[in-house]
Protein backbone atom coordinates (compact mmCIF):
# COMPACT_ATOMS: atom_id res chain seq x y z
CA UNK A 1 0.00 0.00 0.00
CA UNK A 2 2.69 2.45 1.46
CA UNK A 3 4.75 1.40 -1.75
CA UNK A 4 2.01 2.12 -4.44
CA UNK A 5 1.06 4.98 -2.23
CA UNK A 6 4.52 5.98 -2.89
CA UNK A 7 4.58 5.57 -6.60
CA UNK A 8 1.36 7.21 -7.40
CA UNK A 9 3.20 9.96 -5.31
CA UNK A 10 6.01 10.20 -7.24
CA UNK A 11 3.71 9.59 -10.92
CA UNK A 12 1.74 12.17 -10.03
CA UNK A 13 4.85 15.83 -11.06
CA UNK A 14 5.38 13.20 -13.77
CA UNK A 15 2.08 13.03 -15.05
CA UNK A 16 1.73 16.98 -14.40
CA UNK A 17 4.84 17.51 -16.47
CA UNK A 18 3.58 15.74 -19.00
CA UNK A 19 0.28 17.41 -19.37
CA UNK A 20 2.08 20.62 -19.52
CA UNK A 21 4.31 18.96 -22.31
CA UNK A 22 1.10 18.46 -24.00
CA UNK A 23 -0.62 21.69 -23.36
CA UNK A 24 3.26 23.48 -24.98
CA UNK A 25 3.01 21.43 -27.95
CA UNK A 26 -1.00 22.04 -28.51
CA UNK A 27 -0.05 25.89 -28.09
CA UNK A 28 3.28 25.30 -30.48
CA UNK A 29 0.76 23.93 -33.04
CA UNK A 30 -1.80 26.41 -32.49
CA UNK A 31 1.25 28.71 -33.46
CA UNK A 32 2.95 27.05 -35.75
CA UNK A 33 -0.94 26.65 -38.04
CA UNK A 34 -0.72 30.46 -37.68
CA UNK A 35 2.84 30.71 -38.36
CA UNK A 36 2.07 28.75 -41.99
CA UNK A 37 -0.97 30.60 -43.03
CA UNK A 38 0.06 32.21 -46.39
CA UNK A 39 1.76 35.49 -47.14
CA UNK A 40 2.82 37.42 -49.64
CA UNK A 41 4.88 40.75 -49.58
CA UNK A 42 4.33 44.49 -51.00
CA UNK A 43 7.55 46.58 -51.17
CA UNK A 44 7.48 50.10 -50.53
CA UNK A 45 10.71 51.41 -52.80
CA UNK A 46 10.60 55.03 -54.21
CA UNK A 47 6.93 56.01 -53.70
CA UNK A 48 5.68 52.61 -55.83
CA UNK A 49 4.25 49.32 -54.47
CA UNK A 50 5.97 46.80 -55.76
CA UNK A 51 4.27 44.39 -56.77
CA UNK A 52 1.40 47.03 -58.01
CA UNK A 53 -0.79 44.08 -58.23
CA UNK A 54 -0.99 41.20 -56.45
CA UNK A 55 -3.48 38.03 -56.79
CA UNK A 56 -3.66 35.66 -53.40
CA UNK A 57 -5.65 33.33 -52.19
CA UNK A 58 -8.86 34.01 -49.56
CA UNK A 59 -7.18 33.76 -45.92
CA UNK A 60 -3.42 35.19 -47.25
CA UNK A 61 -1.81 37.60 -44.88
CA UNK A 62 -0.39 40.60 -47.12
CA UNK A 63 2.61 42.63 -45.57
CA UNK A 64 3.55 45.94 -46.63
CA UNK A 65 7.40 46.87 -45.87
CA UNK A 66 8.25 50.29 -46.29
CA UNK A 67 12.02 51.28 -47.69
CA UNK A 68 11.04 54.81 -48.15
CA UNK A 69 13.23 57.52 -46.07
CA UNK A 70 9.57 59.19 -46.20
CA UNK A 71 6.32 57.24 -44.28
CA UNK A 72 3.42 55.49 -46.26
CA UNK A 73 -0.11 54.09 -45.64
CA UNK A 74 -2.21 52.24 -46.77
CA UNK A 75 -5.77 53.03 -47.58
CA UNK A 76 -8.32 50.90 -49.41
CA UNK A 77 -10.78 52.89 -51.81
CA UNK A 78 -13.87 52.14 -50.81
CA UNK A 79 -13.74 49.46 -47.78
CA UNK A 80 -12.35 50.48 -44.47
CA UNK A 81 -9.13 48.95 -44.28
CA UNK A 82 -6.75 51.85 -43.56
CA UNK A 83 -3.14 51.35 -41.72
CA UNK A 84 -1.57 53.53 -39.45
CA UNK A 85 1.60 55.54 -40.57
CA UNK A 86 4.20 53.26 -41.88
CA UNK A 87 7.43 54.96 -40.91
CA UNK A 88 10.52 53.70 -42.79
CA UNK A 89 11.94 50.13 -42.64
CA UNK A 90 8.39 49.69 -40.63
CA UNK A 91 5.62 47.44 -41.86
CA UNK A 92 1.43 46.77 -42.08
CA UNK A 93 0.24 43.61 -42.19
CA UNK A 94 -3.74 42.89 -42.95
CA UNK A 95 -5.34 39.36 -43.61
CA UNK A 96 -7.60 39.35 -46.86
CA UNK A 97 -10.10 36.73 -45.69
CA UNK A 98 -12.96 38.06 -47.59
CA UNK A 99 -12.77 37.59 -51.62
CA UNK A 100 -12.76 40.61 -54.43
CA UNK A 101 -10.57 43.22 -56.08
CA UNK A 102 -9.10 46.24 -52.99
CA UNK A 103 -7.62 49.05 -55.01
CA UNK A 104 -5.60 51.15 -52.30
CA UNK A 105 -3.45 54.33 -52.39
CA UNK A 106 -1.24 55.92 -50.04
CA UNK A 107 -3.18 58.06 -47.80
CA UNK A 108 -0.03 60.66 -47.43
CA UNK A 109 0.87 60.46 -51.64
CA UNK A 110 -2.31 59.23 -53.16
CA UNK A 111 -0.67 59.02 -57.23
CA UNK A 112 1.23 55.75 -55.55
CA UNK A 113 -1.64 53.16 -56.25
CA UNK A 114 -1.77 49.54 -55.73
CA UNK A 115 -4.06 46.41 -55.88
CA UNK A 116 -4.99 43.22 -54.23
CA UNK A 117 -7.29 40.48 -55.84
CA UNK A 118 -8.09 38.23 -53.44
CA UNK A 119 -9.56 34.53 -55.06
CA UNK A 120 -11.29 31.44 -53.50
CA UNK B 1 27.21 77.07 -25.67
CA UNK B 2 25.51 79.75 -25.12
CA UNK B 3 27.83 81.65 -27.51
CA UNK B 4 27.83 79.22 -30.08
CA UNK B 5 24.18 79.89 -31.14
CA UNK B 6 25.02 83.81 -31.60
CA UNK B 7 28.35 82.78 -33.47
CA UNK B 8 25.94 80.72 -35.83
CA UNK B 9 23.68 83.44 -36.31
CA UNK B 10 26.30 86.31 -37.64
CA UNK B 11 27.81 83.57 -40.13
CA UNK B 12 24.00 83.05 -40.93
CA UNK B 13 23.06 86.67 -41.13
CA UNK B 14 26.71 87.16 -42.94
CA UNK B 15 25.65 84.53 -45.73
CA UNK B 16 22.06 86.09 -45.86
CA UNK B 17 24.05 89.19 -47.26
CA UNK B 18 25.60 87.31 -49.85
CA UNK B 19 22.48 85.80 -51.19
CA UNK B 20 20.75 89.16 -51.53
CA UNK B 21 23.42 89.99 -53.95
CA UNK B 22 22.72 86.63 -56.07
CA UNK B 23 18.81 85.78 -55.55
CA UNK B 24 15.94 86.68 -58.10
CA UNK B 25 13.73 89.20 -57.77
CA UNK B 26 10.34 87.99 -58.59
CA UNK B 27 8.30 91.24 -59.71
CA UNK B 28 4.63 90.43 -60.71
CA UNK B 29 2.94 93.47 -62.05
CA UNK B 30 -0.81 92.90 -63.75
CA UNK B 31 0.09 89.27 -64.31
CA UNK B 32 3.27 89.26 -65.74
CA UNK B 33 6.65 88.37 -63.80
CA UNK B 34 9.76 89.67 -64.25
CA UNK B 35 12.82 88.89 -62.74
CA UNK B 36 16.47 90.76 -62.58
CA UNK B 37 19.19 90.50 -60.08
CA UNK B 38 19.07 92.37 -57.12
CA UNK B 39 21.79 93.76 -54.94
CA UNK B 40 20.90 93.72 -50.94
CA UNK B 41 20.55 97.42 -51.37
CA UNK B 42 17.84 97.43 -53.92
CA UNK B 43 15.84 94.46 -51.25
CA UNK B 44 15.93 96.18 -48.09
CA UNK B 45 14.23 99.31 -49.26
CA UNK B 46 11.27 97.76 -51.33
CA UNK B 47 8.69 99.61 -50.45
CA UNK B 48 5.28 98.49 -48.76
CA UNK B 49 4.96 95.61 -46.49
CA UNK B 50 6.54 92.50 -46.95
CA UNK B 51 5.51 89.31 -45.07
CA UNK B 52 7.58 85.73 -45.15
CA UNK B 53 7.43 81.99 -46.39
CA UNK B 54 8.94 78.97 -44.65
CA UNK B 55 7.88 75.50 -45.63
CA UNK B 56 8.42 71.68 -44.91
CA UNK B 57 10.29 71.79 -42.00
CA UNK B 58 9.44 68.02 -41.34
CA UNK B 59 10.30 68.21 -37.36
CA UNK B 60 11.21 64.91 -36.51
CA UNK B 61 12.99 63.87 -39.85
CA UNK B 62 16.38 62.21 -39.06
CA UNK B 63 17.76 60.46 -42.20
CA UNK B 64 21.12 60.92 -43.66
CA UNK B 65 19.93 63.79 -45.96
CA UNK B 66 19.82 65.83 -43.02
CA UNK B 67 20.14 64.68 -39.40
CA UNK B 68 19.72 67.95 -38.31
CA UNK B 69 16.36 69.74 -39.52
CA UNK B 70 16.12 71.57 -35.76
CA UNK B 71 19.02 73.22 -36.69
CA UNK B 72 18.19 74.24 -40.58
CA UNK B 73 14.82 75.24 -39.50
CA UNK B 74 16.31 77.47 -36.91
CA UNK B 75 18.56 79.07 -39.15
CA UNK B 76 15.98 79.84 -41.64
CA UNK B 77 14.03 81.54 -39.33
CA UNK B 78 16.93 83.32 -37.41
CA UNK B 79 17.52 85.12 -41.55
CA UNK B 80 14.68 86.09 -41.57
CA UNK B 81 14.42 87.96 -38.21
CA UNK B 82 17.63 89.52 -37.82
CA UNK B 83 17.25 91.39 -41.55
CA UNK B 84 16.98 94.87 -41.03
CA UNK B 85 13.26 95.21 -42.01
CA UNK B 86 11.36 92.64 -40.58
CA UNK B 87 8.43 90.75 -42.17
CA UNK B 88 5.07 91.91 -41.23
CA UNK B 89 4.38 87.99 -40.43
CA UNK B 90 5.18 84.65 -41.24
CA UNK B 91 3.20 81.85 -43.45
CA UNK B 92 4.38 78.28 -42.64
CA UNK B 93 2.79 75.92 -45.64
CA UNK B 94 2.68 72.96 -43.89
CA UNK B 95 4.79 69.76 -42.98
CA UNK B 96 5.68 71.84 -39.79
CA UNK B 97 6.18 68.08 -38.75
CA UNK B 98 7.18 64.69 -40.18
CA UNK B 99 4.93 62.23 -38.05
CA UNK B 100 2.68 64.57 -36.54
CA UNK B 101 3.57 63.73 -33.30
CA UNK B 102 3.21 66.41 -30.27
CA UNK B 103 7.06 66.82 -29.31
CA UNK B 104 7.68 67.23 -33.36
CA UNK B 105 4.57 70.38 -33.00
CA UNK B 106 6.10 71.96 -29.63
CA UNK B 107 9.80 72.23 -31.29
CA UNK B 108 7.69 73.76 -34.05
CA UNK B 109 5.62 76.01 -31.98
CA UNK B 110 8.75 77.10 -29.64
CA UNK B 111 10.74 78.09 -32.59
CA UNK B 112 8.05 80.03 -34.10
CA UNK B 113 7.53 81.67 -31.19
CA UNK B 114 11.09 82.75 -31.21
CA UNK B 115 10.17 84.99 -34.03
CA UNK B 116 7.98 87.00 -32.09
CA UNK B 117 6.67 87.26 -35.31
CA UNK B 118 2.69 86.62 -35.97
CA UNK B 119 2.76 83.11 -37.45
CA UNK B 120 -0.05 81.88 -40.00
CA UNK B 121 0.11 78.16 -40.69
CA UNK B 122 -1.74 75.49 -43.26
CA UNK B 123 -1.58 71.25 -42.67
CA UNK B 124 0.77 69.41 -45.09
CA UNK B 125 0.29 66.11 -45.09
CA UNK B 126 2.92 64.91 -42.64
CA UNK B 127 0.90 67.00 -39.77
CA UNK B 128 -2.68 65.44 -40.07
CA UNK B 129 -1.38 61.82 -40.08
CA UNK B 130 -3.88 61.11 -36.48
CA UNK B 131 -7.42 60.27 -37.53
CA UNK B 132 -8.36 63.24 -35.78
CA UNK B 133 -5.73 65.61 -36.96
CA UNK B 134 -6.08 66.97 -33.13
CA UNK B 135 -2.32 67.53 -32.62
CA UNK B 136 -2.56 70.08 -35.80
CA UNK B 137 -5.86 71.93 -34.92
CA UNK B 138 -5.28 72.14 -31.20
CA UNK B 139 -2.63 74.43 -32.26
CA UNK B 140 -3.13 75.61 -35.56
CA UNK B 141 -7.12 75.48 -35.80
CA UNK B 142 -8.58 78.25 -33.51
CA UNK B 143 -10.62 80.40 -35.65
CA UNK B 144 -10.72 78.53 -38.46
CA UNK B 145 -13.31 76.41 -40.39
CA UNK B 146 -13.50 72.68 -41.39
CA UNK B 147 -9.90 71.23 -41.55
CA UNK B 148 -8.46 74.30 -40.73
CA UNK B 149 -9.19 76.74 -43.66
CA UNK B 150 -9.25 80.70 -43.14
CA UNK B 151 -8.64 83.90 -44.58
CA UNK B 152 -7.76 87.83 -43.43
CA UNK B 153 -7.08 90.93 -44.39
CA UNK B 154 -3.65 92.55 -43.74
CA UNK B 155 -2.27 95.64 -45.45
CA UNK B 156 -4.93 95.71 -48.16
CA UNK B 157 -4.07 91.94 -49.71
CA UNK B 158 -6.59 89.39 -48.62
CA UNK B 159 -5.09 86.38 -47.63
CA UNK B 160 -6.83 82.73 -47.56
CA UNK B 161 -5.41 79.52 -46.26
CA UNK B 162 -6.73 76.50 -47.69
CA UNK B 163 -6.17 72.84 -46.92
CA UNK B 164 -5.90 70.08 -49.62
CA UNK B 165 -4.34 67.14 -47.76
CA UNK B 166 -7.36 65.84 -45.77
CA UNK B 167 -9.13 62.60 -47.49
CA UNK B 168 -7.17 62.28 -50.52
CA UNK B 169 -8.45 59.70 -52.95
CA UNK B 170 -8.17 58.10 -56.35
CA UNK B 171 -7.47 61.36 -58.03
CA UNK B 172 -3.57 60.74 -57.25
CA UNK B 173 -3.63 64.36 -56.11
CA UNK B 174 -4.05 67.08 -53.24
CA UNK B 175 -7.90 67.61 -52.77
CA UNK B 176 -9.90 70.68 -51.41
CA UNK B 177 -13.39 69.15 -51.34
CA UNK B 178 -16.79 70.87 -52.04
CA UNK B 179 -16.92 72.03 -48.50
CA UNK B 180 -14.12 74.12 -48.77
CA UNK B 181 -14.67 75.33 -52.06
CA UNK B 182 -18.13 76.58 -51.31
CA UNK B 183 -17.03 78.52 -48.58
CA UNK B 184 -14.05 80.02 -50.68
CA UNK B 185 -16.52 81.11 -53.06
CA UNK B 186 -18.72 82.87 -50.87
CA UNK B 187 -15.59 84.30 -48.72
CA UNK B 188 -14.08 86.34 -51.79
CA UNK B 189 -17.63 87.48 -52.89
CA UNK B 190 -18.22 90.26 -51.84
CA UNK B 191 -14.57 91.89 -52.29
CA UNK B 192 -13.44 94.33 -54.97
CA UNK B 193 -12.15 93.20 -58.21
CA UNK B 194 -8.91 95.61 -57.12
CA UNK B 195 -8.45 93.66 -53.91
CA UNK B 196 -4.91 91.77 -54.57
CA UNK B 197 -5.11 88.21 -53.07
CA UNK B 198 -2.79 85.72 -51.71
CA UNK B 199 -3.29 81.84 -51.38
CA UNK B 200 -1.70 79.37 -49.23
CA UNK B 201 -1.64 75.83 -49.55
CA UNK B 202 0.81 72.87 -49.25
CA UNK B 203 0.30 70.85 -52.06
CA UNK B 204 0.67 72.81 -55.36
CA UNK B 205 -2.96 74.13 -56.52
CA UNK B 206 -1.90 73.88 -60.15
CA UNK B 207 -0.76 70.51 -61.59
CA UNK B 208 2.73 70.86 -61.12
CA UNK B 209 3.57 67.68 -61.68
CA UNK B 210 1.00 64.73 -62.22
CA UNK B 211 3.30 61.58 -62.04
CA UNK B 212 4.49 62.33 -58.77
CA UNK B 213 0.74 64.03 -57.24
CA UNK B 214 1.89 67.40 -56.98
CA UNK B 215 -1.08 69.14 -58.04
CA UNK B 216 -4.49 69.57 -56.62
CA UNK B 217 -7.51 67.68 -58.15
CA UNK B 218 -10.27 70.25 -57.78
CA UNK B 219 -7.13 73.44 -57.91
CA UNK B 220 -8.74 74.32 -61.14
CA UNK B 221 -12.18 74.98 -59.88
CA UNK B 222 -11.13 77.10 -56.90
CA UNK B 223 -9.51 79.11 -59.12
CA UNK B 224 -12.50 79.77 -61.08
CA UNK B 225 -13.52 82.03 -58.07
CA UNK B 226 -10.78 84.27 -58.38
CA UNK B 227 -10.60 85.30 -62.29
CA UNK B 228 -11.94 88.59 -62.00
CA UNK B 229 -9.21 89.46 -59.60
CA UNK B 230 -6.26 91.77 -60.91
CA UNK B 231 -3.57 90.28 -58.88
CA UNK B 232 -3.59 86.43 -57.66
CA UNK B 233 -0.65 84.94 -55.67
CA UNK B 234 -0.35 81.35 -54.86
CA UNK B 235 2.21 80.16 -52.39
CA UNK B 236 2.70 76.42 -51.91
CA UNK B 237 5.29 73.87 -50.82
CA UNK B 238 5.36 70.38 -50.62
CA UNK B 239 7.37 69.83 -53.31
CA UNK B 240 10.95 71.51 -51.55
CA UNK B 241 11.84 73.09 -54.43
CA UNK B 242 11.36 76.63 -56.36
CA UNK B 243 8.78 76.13 -59.24
CA UNK B 244 6.83 79.18 -60.61
CA UNK B 245 4.45 79.78 -63.53
CA UNK B 246 2.05 82.51 -64.87
CA UNK B 247 -1.64 81.80 -65.79
CA UNK B 248 -3.40 85.39 -66.81
CA UNK B 249 -3.23 87.25 -63.24
CA UNK B 250 -2.37 84.59 -61.35
CA UNK B 251 0.97 83.84 -60.01
CA UNK B 252 2.15 80.18 -58.57
CA UNK B 253 5.01 80.09 -56.75
CA UNK B 254 6.55 77.20 -54.84
CA UNK B 255 9.05 77.61 -51.66
CA UNK B 256 12.14 75.33 -50.89
CA UNK B 257 12.19 73.10 -47.50
CA UNK B 258 14.03 74.01 -44.66
CA UNK B 259 14.74 70.42 -43.95
CA UNK B 260 15.84 68.28 -47.42
CA UNK B 261 15.51 68.82 -51.49
CA UNK B 262 13.77 66.68 -53.38
CA UNK B 263 14.17 65.47 -56.95
CA UNK B 264 13.22 67.44 -60.04
CA UNK B 265 10.49 65.99 -62.36
CA UNK B 266 11.25 64.12 -65.36
CA UNK B 267 15.26 63.96 -63.71
CA UNK B 268 15.15 62.11 -60.71
CA UNK B 269 13.68 58.75 -59.97
CA UNK B 270 10.72 59.65 -57.60
CA UNK B 271 9.98 62.25 -55.06
CA UNK B 272 11.87 61.37 -52.15
CA UNK B 273 14.44 63.19 -50.41
CA UNK B 274 17.33 63.51 -53.10
CA UNK B 275 20.49 63.06 -51.38
CA UNK B 276 23.17 65.96 -51.81
CA UNK B 277 26.64 66.66 -51.03
CA UNK B 278 26.58 67.83 -47.29
CA UNK B 279 28.60 70.72 -47.86
CA UNK B 280 26.33 72.17 -50.61
CA UNK B 281 22.91 71.03 -49.41
CA UNK B 282 21.79 74.36 -47.67
CA UNK B 283 22.11 75.74 -51.05
CA UNK B 284 19.00 73.67 -51.29
CA UNK B 285 16.76 75.00 -48.49
CA UNK B 286 15.90 78.04 -48.05
CA UNK B 287 12.93 80.49 -47.53
CA UNK B 288 10.89 83.03 -49.53
CA UNK B 289 10.08 86.50 -48.81
CA UNK B 290 7.45 88.43 -50.59
CA UNK B 291 6.56 92.44 -50.94
CA UNK B 292 4.14 93.89 -51.70
CA UNK B 293 5.24 97.20 -53.88
CA UNK B 294 2.67 100.19 -52.84
CA UNK B 295 2.77 101.69 -56.45
CA UNK B 296 0.14 99.42 -58.29
CA UNK B 297 -0.06 95.96 -57.63
CA UNK B 298 2.34 93.97 -58.01
CA UNK B 299 4.18 91.38 -55.32
CA UNK B 300 7.79 90.41 -55.24
CA UNK B 301 8.89 87.42 -54.02
CA UNK B 302 12.33 86.55 -53.19
CA UNK B 303 13.52 83.34 -52.25
CA UNK B 304 16.86 82.70 -50.49
CA UNK B 305 18.62 79.42 -50.06
CA UNK B 306 19.78 79.10 -46.66
CA UNK B 307 23.47 79.06 -48.42
CA UNK B 308 24.99 79.57 -51.55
Amino acid sequence: MTASKNSGLRARPGVLRLMFAGLLLMALGVLTVRAEGPKADVKIDNFTFAPNALTIRKGTEVIWTNNDDIPHTIVAIGSSLRSKTIDTDRTFSYLFDKTGTFNYICGLHPHMKGKIVVTE
Amino acid sequence: MTDQPDNHDRRGFLRCMTWAGATMLWSVAGGIPRSHLIGSAEAATTPGFTFAQVSDSHLGFNKPVNTAVTGTFQQALNALTMQTEKPSFLIHTGDITHLSKPEEFDTGAQLLKATRLPIYTVPGEHDVLEEDRKSYLHRYGKGTKGDGWYSFNAHGVHFIGLVNVINLQGTGLGSLGGAQLEWLEKDVKGLSASTPIVIFAHVPLWIAYQDWGWGTADGAQALTYLKRFGSVTVLNGHIHQVMQKVEGHVAFHTARSTAFPQGTPGVAKGPGPMPVPAAELKTYLGVARVSLVSTGTPLAIVDTPLAG
